[in-house]
């Protein structure tokens, strides 16, 4: 026995439709949450990095004792917070003995987890020990420039995981018009060795120079801290090939049995099967149906018109 | 963008995004400032490369500032969720493909022939209201007894009730090949499962009540002084439960209370009126009884009367 169970508020049937899978997605939004214990600067860094995605990140500020990103069982938690609030990136802080102040950067596709990339935080300077002057702070909610420095984010396939989770992290919203000042932070990463990224967030001055393009000056404003690699989880091929697919990925059907010559122009070619003459099904020989018999009917009609005729007349 | 020496940066216009993939640190940095001197001058490059092809993009000007049309962003990121997959089609559609039906669009006001107006097609004071029939005329078909108004309304019934059939099917299939509309949601309400235990009913709101309402009378009180939980609505029915038949019968119905009657008379008179009666355990309860009242109802748990205890203020003077 089914059910058919439609929202009963006009708020709710926006709220669904805007959650439901579309052609071109929404920007993707942040769960932050932390394990059974965190340091100091675990939950700083977190608290950070809430604020710095304000609008587009939700914080969760219970300890969640049930969630283990890399191990089989510990995802479900995770999904399920994903599959609540709507949240494709997440981020869970924690602080072990064997992993101090840890963070677990991760996907999700369709709310199932789709990569995981752990890293270490070092040398953590908090938003609150930069000074500078207040004018330039950015602002809630501006689209940030992103800048990686470094060949080990070509070359070491974890580096190259982590780019590209920093991306998404950060990138915020896809928009096709930009408001030229509003652009006032960036967000500049460096590769300083094949394990180690150094992260900081700067805010963006623009000085006069001589042409229209402005001059750039970076001020360091908000935390600051070095990312040792960990533990890393790519995503299995299918599951990458079908996340990365795009609705104008489609290859051009190819045109076939059909020429372009320049004397005839336009030439198609027709393909006929073979015909199989003892195979064909017999005609409809139904009895009224028979040309035979219709034109026996009509040559029967004529001649009684015509026998009637010759009666009369010899009457 | 090239720079003094052969640096080129990948630039991803549409993220904001800028790499330098050949960048390397002369020496191992001597301290931590120095390194994050030389880290932020690099991304002051870097951004710099970006701005320069942003600010020649060609801008509308607004009353918040200057506005560029952002190319969309080259770098691949996996989506969140999956690409929408294509519906089939309803019964309905597949029908009228076949068939060659076109849709058409139908007015909101349609011309009434009885009344000379102009009524609407939907809702209050619409064309062909069901409702409004005064005659309807006997055919030849019909049988005697039947009542073609109540009838109507069962033919109404009956066709929502397919029509819901139809739509219900008609979203299993989309559910099937993962196409439910994004507002629907199919819910299991009862499984029945051969073989196994039937799934505990999951108890309503009107159900709790009446279960907490049931509870509540086998206190000493009847429930009548229960402490009630914040918000808790007083028991519905209090006292004893009838059920009165309606003494006059509505029109094509049976008359109840006629049936009750004759239904025990007949019984009382019937052939087999001494079998109603099961005598051997008549006679076993008549006499249980009557050795209950002899030995004096000498219950052992009723507590026997003490005449040599003093009742408490028995002698208080007032």
């Amino acid at each position: 026995m089914m059910e058919i169970r439609t929202p009963k508020t006009h708020k709710a049937k926006r709220v669904l439709e805007k959650r439901a899978p579309k052609l071109v997605e929404n920007g993707k939004k942040t769960l932050i949450l932390h394990g059974t214990k965190t340091s100091a600067t675990v939950s700083s860094v977190l608290m950070e990095l809430y604020r710095l995605k304000k609008g587009g990140a939700i914080k969760y500020s219970r300890r969640n004792a049930n969630i283990r990103p890399f191990e089989s069982g510990g995802e479900t938690s995770l999904e399920f917070f994903s599959q609540k609030t709507d949240c494709s990136i997440f981020v869970y802080g924690s602080h072990t003995k064997k992993r101090p102040d840890n963070l677990v950067l991760g996907r999700m596709y369709d709310h199932h987890v789709y990569d995981l990339i752990e890293v270490g935080i070092e040398n953590f300077k908090s938003l609150l020990s930069f000074s500078y002057d207040k004018k330039i702070a950015p602002h809630e909610g501006s689209k940030p420039f992103i800048c990686f420095t470094g060949e080990g984010f070509e070359n070491v396939p974890e580096l190259k995981q982590l780019k590209e989770v920093l991306t998404d992290l950060f990138r915020g919203e896809v928009v096709e018009n930009l408001n030229l000042t509003g652009l006032d932070r960036a967000y500049v990463c460096t590769a300083i060795s094949p394990t180690k990224v150094f992260l900081t967030h700067c805010a963006i001055k623009l000085k006069k120079s001589g042409t229209i393009v402005p001059r750039i000056e970076l001020v360091e404003v908000g935390p600051s801290m070095d990312l040792v690699i960990r533990r890393n989880r790519l995503p299995n091929e299918g599951l990458r090939k079908e996340a990365m697919k795009s609705s104008k990925d489609k290859p051009k059907k190819k045109l076939k049995n059909v020429d372009q010559n320049d004397v005839l122009g336009k030439l198609g070619r027709i393909y006929i099967p073979d015909q199989e003459v003892g195979k064909i099904p017999l005609a409809d020989k139904s009895k009224g149906v028979k040309r035979e018999r219709r034109e026996g009917k009509l040559k029967k009609d004529k001649e009684e018109g015509s026998a009637s005729k010759k009666l009369k007349e010899s009457e | 963008m090239d720079m003094e020496t052969d640096q080129i940066y990948q630039i991803d216009v549409g993220n904001l995004l800028a790499f330098n993939p050949n960048h390397r640190f002369p020496s191992a940095p001597s301290s931590r400032e120095e390194l994050v001197k030389e880290c932020v001058t690099e991304g002051t490059k870097l951004v710099q490369a970006i701005a320069d092809t942003l600010f020649n993009f060609p801008s509308t000007e607004t009353n918040d500032g200057p506005l560029v049309q952002l190319p969309p962003p080259t770098t691949k990121l996996p989506r969140e969720k999956h690409l929408p997959r294509p519906k089939p089609p309803t019964k309905w559609e597949e029908f009228a493909l076949k068939k060659g039906i076109q849709k058409r669009k139908k007015d909101k006001i349609v011309y009434d022939e009885t009344t000379d107006k102009f009524k609407r097609r939907h809702g209050y004071d619409r064309v062909n209201d069901d409702n409004d029939i005064p005659i309807i005329e006997a055919k030849a078909s019909d049988e005697p007894g039947e009542d073609p108004f109540a009838k109507r309304l069962d033919d109404k019934k009956k066709r929502v009730g397919k029509q819901e059939k139809n739509r219900l099917q008609n979203l299993k299939t989309a559910a099937k090949a993962g196409a439910l509309p994004s507002h629907v949601q199919l819910a299991v309400t009862a499984l029945p499962i051969s073989g196994t235990k039937t799934q505990p009913q999951k108890l309503g709101k009107e159900a709790l009540g009446d279960v907490a309402g049931l509870a509540a009378t086998s206190t000493a009180s009847g429930g009548k002084f229960d402490k009630k939980l914040p918000g808790e609505k007083p028991p519905k029915k209090q006292g004893k439960h009838h059920k009165y038949l309606p003494v006059l019968p509505r029109y094509g119905e049976v008359d109840e209370e006629k049936e009750q009657t004759n239904k025990v008379l007949s019984k009382l008179l019937s052939k087999h009126s001494h079998e109603i009666l099961n005598v051997g355990k008549a006679i076993d309860m008549y006499n249980d009884k009557k050795e209950k009242k002899k030995s004096g109802r000498s219950d052992k748990l009723k507590a026997k009367k003490d005449i040599t205890k003093k009742k408490p203020y028995a002698n208080k003077a007032k």
